[in-house]
């Protein structure tokens, strides 16, 4: 009876989806706000449905009472997150907590299956990381100086990725994490903010070809310090982040096809340079030439998905756990063989609407400094969503960085959670730049040159 | 006056941005309220208005904001062309995913290395494997306890083709384990099973070879060692293949260490796809045909005295049994199988496009067939000694071939000079007979022109009327081929003559195309062609009216 339940609700699990996905792309497309408002409440429904369904197979699986507690609690914590973002900030974008919502569901189900252990961490991470993200949007509305000190955030950045390359312990071949008062987290993930920050506003000060050198070294000193930590996936979203915003801010296309024509130079020599880019690159030509050693876990990652099909295993049917550091890097291909790939579609395209909406807040402020931000935010979060899930398919050569929101790991979801408020601060001060009059009672206004 | 500091408020508020990057624009920036700018603003369109979300914004501020507006969108421009750019990036994604699940899926899911298939194991009953006449060959029996086992109804008839699943696996039982461990029964079965707790059936797997014709195989091949392999010409399909010693996979487990340790048998090894054998004679279809190639309108004026031995320099190659042909054209040395002429051929044709020839014919090749096979292999150089021209081109020396080949290349000949890749699946049904994937048969590459198919055939029909395979005349069926007596010796200074028969039956209509060797069995005509007359025999007489 339980296999019969866990069977039928893949199917469900994989409709609702569906469902949710289709909305959060549709919703570009509506203009009425009430018919986007009932949209939104949808969203949410069909988001506690997920939650609701997925947890109850783990628990006929797993059968441990402690689950529904935890269920109840980060039922409540969802709820919670959805109000208060919705009642202190009515300005918010809707769909991108709806979004962000739902991809952290879809978090804790899949490392509640991998790990009960890691998801309870990864759940308390999730609760201060959220409490922070609160705060966050109205720091961004009220401190209007942030657009100044470019400089700053360039020694900050600079500084905190030069001490990881430096003092960091050497895990599984990349220098990636500092301990802290007995804290590990990864600057890297927090450095990418300050780092847009810090392009953003050399960017917004002037577009002159000395201000784009300024720029551009100091670009290259983050980029190079990462590659010295030999973090490469970090490496290539800070340097591809920098290309699009140097783009966009220029309109010039000859510097993306500098920097494009740089890129293919720099990765042609860390080919021949570097015996661990040797070794991706290795890996992602043949896996199973390689499979006993370095090629394993792409190799497993790739039976995960075959496994999966369609419409995947069920959850606990398959055997995601095979995978090495799964719940990190290679998050996308459990799902995959446990929801099936139509859900893995899913969950691409959900990403996609966060990245569309993010572009949306981008092209409505006015203000270059706050342009730049959102746009380099939403590339870095594209780039990264392309590199871990791109890497866990064979598409692209594994560069090991996590699916944001989903994978489990503090640095990264505390960051993501950073950032996405950072973008609701960026939305709300639009909004709040757009309805000064209506602020203040100016409605006769149009009366006065009316016909 | 509020509303006048408010304006300016926004005025100087645009200017700050738009000095800086947009002076030229900034001139005709400033808001005047003249007929003109009116007219203006009414042109725009709600679109635009809605889509940037202005609720309640004054007309004073209008054509500010329009500007505003069109500076913005010239800004936006490339900000589009990046999210154009990153959204294809996503699209991509999703595309590949669906790549990956439409064409890799299968062969990831069957990849050696795969060890998901133990899971499927424990919720699946293995499938059935049954032949093309319907004969069942492997099963797995549920006893009441629930304990499994897999029984072969056919023993050692089918062994090295079907294979064992314990202690391992092999053959069909091997490649093509994940077919036989994933269901494709319809989901309401697979419900209604589940809820009665027991496994699903998975699915069954029909092969393309005939019970009937692998038993008449079996017994042709009778106590001796060697392999016979039968094809249909025109498809490709694997209609019998055995290799003998064999074993009896039901017993496989008890007889395991016995196995394993009798080096002399070897009796788990299929020889028919795995054995690399000295051709002989067999080889000289493909001398023959390069020759042709080489001399295309005067191959007929090729003339050879054979005295029963050729030498050139330090080897000497002698006719089997120091037969004397005397004066032959290149037809008569292929009928009668002469050592000296062939050897004569192979110092004269080019090393080069003979090589290019056998590689065409999947010498030094990978066998495009999913189970364990050899490679046949041609070594002969550029810069070899006549020696090893002569010897290579009689089907000595350094080239060795599978009985898979063999057959493979009269299938050519049959087939009007295209190979088709053999297969040996006809189809993947659920265990309710739906058909889940039919294979079809597929060219391997067009080898040979209509003159040379003709010639060479010719050639082979003669083989069996006046040459080394007269045992195959005289009956109410016309047959096509080419013996050989293929002469071994291992280091240990064992030694001895591998008999040898390759061709197919039917001239005009060609139905089979066969190889037979039989290790020691000395002449071809005196084993290997009577072992293919009683094949032939058994399939014209009684089989293909079934």
């Amino acid at each position: 009876m339980v296999k019969l339940i866990v069977e039928f609700s893949k199917y469900v699990l994989i409709f609702l989806i569906v469902i949710y996905t289709l909305q959060s792309i549709l919703i570009f497309a509506k203009r009425n706000e009430e018919a986007r408002e009932f949209l939104f409440l949808r969203q949410n429904v069909v988001m506690f449905c997920i939650h609701f369904v997925a947890f109850m197979v783990l628990y006929l699986q797993m059968e441990e009472a402690q689950l529904l507690i935890f269920y109840g609690e980060q039922a409540l914590y969802l709820a919670a997150t959805l109000i208060f973002f919705r009642h202190l900030y009515p300005k918010a974008s809707k769909l991108a907590i709806n979004n962000m919502c739902m991809l952290i569901t879809i978090g804790f189900i899949m490392v509640t299956r991998l790990s009960y252990d890691q998801s309870v961490k990864q759940f308390k991470i999730c609760v201060i990381g959220t409490v922070i993200a609160l705060i966050v949007p109205w720091l961004i509305s009220k401190l209007k100086f942030i657009t100044k000190f470019a400089w700053v955030y360039a020694v900050l950045g600079i500084g905190l990725l030069a001490a990881v390359a430096v003092m960091a312990q050497v895990t599984n071949g990349a220098k990636l994490a500092l301990t802290v008062g007995g804290i590990t987290l990864q600057p890297s993930e927090f450095v990418k903010i300050i780092y847009v920050f810090c392009i953003a506003g050399m960017l917004s000060k002037s577009t002159d070809f000395n201000q784009i050198i300024k720029t551009s070294i100091l670009a290259a000193v983050h980029v190079l310090i990462l590659v010295a930590s030999t973090d490469l996936g970090s490496a290539l979203i800070y340097f591809m982040t920098y290309l699009i915003m140097l783009f966009v801010a220029t309109r010039d296309w000859r510097w993306l096809i500098l920097g494009i024509a740089g890129f293919a130079l720099a990765a042609v020599a860390a080919y021949f340079l570097f015996a661990h880019v040797r070794v991706r690159v290795e890996i992602w030509k043949d896996p199973f030439a390689v499979y006993e050693g370095s090629g394993y876990q792409v190799a497993q990652a790739l039976f995960a998905i075959a496994a999966g099909g369609w419409f995947g295993t069920g959850l606990f049917q398959g055997s995601p756990t095979e995978i090495p550091y799964v719940d990190q890097d290679f998050m996308f291909a459990a799902i995959a063989e446990e929801m099936g790939s139509i859900f893995c579609i899913c969950v691409i395209l959900i990403c996609m609407s966060c990245f569309i909406m993010f572009v949306n807040i981008a092209m409505k402020m006015v203000n270059d400094f706050y342009r730049y931000v959102a746009l380099g935010l939403a590339c870095t979060y594209a780039i990264q969503v392309f590199l871990t899930i791109g890497g866990s398919m064979k598409m692209i050569p594994m560069t090991g960085v996590t699916l944001p929101f989903v994978s489990s790991g503090g640095s990264s979801m505390l960051s993501t959670l950073i950032m996405f408020s950072v973008i609701q601060g960026l939305y709300i001060l639009r909004k709040d730049e757009d309805d000064p009059f209506e602020d203040e009672g100016y409605y006769e206004e149009p009366q006065y040159y009316g016909p | 006056m509020r509303m006048i500091r408010l304006k300016m408020k926004d005025i100087m508020k645009n200017r700050s941005t738009m000095d800086r990057n947009y002076g030229d624009i900034f001139v005709e920036d400033i808001p005047v309220n003249d007929a003109g700018r009116k007219k203006r603003r009414g042109k725009k369109t709600e679109k635009a208005i809605s889509e940037e979300e202005y609720t309640g914004s004054g007309s004073a501020y209008y054509d500010d904001e329009e500007e505003q507006e069109r500076i913005r969108r010239k800004k936006n421009r490339g900000l589009v062309q990046m999210s154009y750019l990153m959204v294809a990036l996503f699209l991509s994604m999703a595309a590949y995913l669906i790549y990956l699940n439409v064409e890799l899926r299968d062969d990831l899911n069957s990849n050696p290395y795969n060890t998901k298939q133990a899971v499927y194991q424990e919720q699946i009953i293995r499938g059935n494997i049954y032949s093309e006449d319907g004969e069942t060959l492997a099963v797995t029996e549920v006893a009441e306890d629930g304990t499994e086992s897999r029984y072969y109804p056919y023993s050692n008839l089918f062994a090295h083709i079907v294979g064992y699943a314990t202690n391992g696996k092999s053959g069909v039982e091997s490649v093509n384990n994940y077919e036989l461990t994933t269901s494709h029964a319809s989901i309401l079965d697979q419900i209604r099973e589940e809820k009665l707790d027991t496994k699903v059936q998975g699915d069954s797997i029909v092969l393309t070879l005939n019970s009937r014709l692998q038993a008449a195989c079996y017994q042709a091949l009778g106590d001796n060692k060697g392999a016979i392999v039968v094809l249909e010409p025109d498809t490709g399909k694997i209609l019998a293949m055995v290799s003998k010693p064999d074993f009896d996979p039901n017993t496989i487990e008890q007889d395991w260490d016995a196995l394993i340790n009798d080096e002399t048998n070897s009796s788990l090894f299929n020889r028919a796809i795995q054995g690399q054998y000295p051709p002989g004679s067999t080889f000289k279809i493909l001398t023959a045909l390069e020759y042709i190639r080489e001399h295309p309108n005067d191959y007929q004026n090729f003339s050879y005295n054979c005295d029963g031995r050729i030498s050139k320099e330090d080897v000497t190659i002698t006719c089997y049994e120091g037969e004397v042909h005397g004066y032959e054209n290149l037809e008569s040395s292929f009928v009668n199988s002469c050592n000296g002429a062939f050897a004569q051929i192979g110092m004269e044709i080019d090393n080069r496009s003979f090589k290019a020839l056998c590689e065409d014919f999947m010498f030094n090749k990978d066998t495009p067939l999913d189970l364990p096979s050899s490679q046949s292999l041609f070594r002969l150089t550029e810069n070899a000694s006549y020696g090893e021209e002569m010897m290579t081109a009689i089907g000595q020396g350094e080239t060795l071939v599978s009985p898979l080949e063999m057959a493979l290349v009269s299938a050519t000949v049959a087939n009007g000079g295209t190979m088709m890749k053999p297969y040996y699946i006809d189809r993947i049904e659920t265990y309710d007979q739906e058909v889940v994937k039919q294979y079809k048969p597929s060219k391997y590459k067009e080898l040979m022109s209509a003159e040379e198919v003709e010639i060479i055939s010719g050639f082979m029909e003669k083989v069996v009327t006046e040459g080394t395979a007269r045992k195959l005349s005289g009956e109410s069926y016309t047959a096509a081929g080419k013996t050989g007596s293929a002469e071994y010796g291992s280091k240990d200074g064992e030694h001895g003559t591998h008999s040898w028969f390759t061709g197919y039956l039917d001239v005009e209509n060609p139905k089979l195309a066969i190889s037979v060797i039989i290790e020691d069995g000395g002449a071809g005509s005196a084993s290997a062609v009577p072992a293919a007359k009683q094949i032939f025999d058994t399939w014209w007489y009684e089989l293909q009216y079934e």
